[in-house]
């Protein structure tokens, strides 16, 4: 003789709760972005392998510095010579606390990247961080 | 006489809510970027400090030609043999100085190479010497 199952009462997933869930995934995702603000310029990074985060990116100044030695701060480009204006500008704003993060094409020359730690040092920004990619397996 | 007809108090409707939150969970997720700033962080010397005089045991002069290639006391070395050089150097004299000399037409990634490696063996004092023919 079959044995007649008992008729169950359907499982659910409760989704009561769900609009909370999403809410919560959506507050954190809008805390911990950060809109892109800058173009920057063409440059290929040259790679590294100990390489280090930026801690805060409200600290972060972006520099970029092309092979032909064309420069620009935060998408403004300006002279080598004048980038002290800025750098302290841009101290003033951040309250003194300052990261530059150099974005330098792996072609510029040494030339240029001293002209660029001179121009920080005149307005005492003494914090740089060469942005650079991670290096693939090889140790080439 | 006129009876105001009650009316059941005015809900703002709520079953869309999720939908609505879950299309700005979405544009959020698109439009963050964990974050991307990685690199070599160096701190550079406050202006106008004047030289001071190191003794010559405590230095180790890494030159690098505009051609990339490097010198290291003298001795022509390949980059990646660096840092085992280095971390000999710190072993043996903890104050050791690494002053790195580039040429002005050296090539900014030589010169990221050379520092990485100085950063692999745990270097602390690195000075960079404004680039001389």
């Amino acid at each position: 003789m079959k044995l007649e199952r008992k008729t169950r009462s359907k499982v659910e997933i409760p989704t009561a709760s769900m609009p909370d869930i999403i809410f919560m995934l959506l507050i954190f995702f809008m805390v911990t972005t950060v809109m892109r603000e800058y173009d920057g310029l063409d440059v290929l990074l040259p790679r590294a392998q100990e390489i280090q985060k930026l801690e805060s990116k409200r600290e972060i100044t972006h520099v970029w510095a092309r092979k032909d030695g064309v420069v620009s701060i935060n998408d403004h480009v300006v002279p080598v010579k004048k980038m002290r204006q800025l750098f302290y500008a841009e101290l003033v704003k951040k309250k003194g606390k300052m990261t530059v993060s150099l974005e330098a094409d792996k072609d510029a020359p040494m030339k240029l990247i001293s002209d660029i730690h001179t121009e920080m040092r005149e307005v005492n920004a003494l914090r740089l961080s060469y942005a650079t990619l991670r290096k693939g397996g090889n140790n080439q | 006489m006129i009876i105001k007809e009650r009316r059941g108090p005015q809900e703002i409707p709520s079953s869309s809510m999720a939908d609505i939150a879950f299309l700005l969970l979405i544009f959020f997720l698109l439009t963050t970027t964990m974050s991307m700033d990685k690199g070599i962080n160096i701190v550079l010397p406050p202006p106008g400090q004047e030289e001071i005089e190191i003794p010559k045991e405590n230095i180790t002069n890494i030159l690098i030609n505009q051609a990339g290639k490097v010198l290291l006391d003298n001795k022509p070395f390949k980059i990646r043999d660096i840092a085992g050089f280095a971390e000999r150097a710190i072993a043996r004299n903890k104050n050791m100085i690494f002053s790195v000399q580039p040429h002005p037409k050296t090539k900014y990634d030589v010169y990221v190479q050379v520092l990485d490696q100085l950063k692999m063996a745990k270097a602390k004092k690195i000075s960079i010497a404004n680039p001389t023919e």
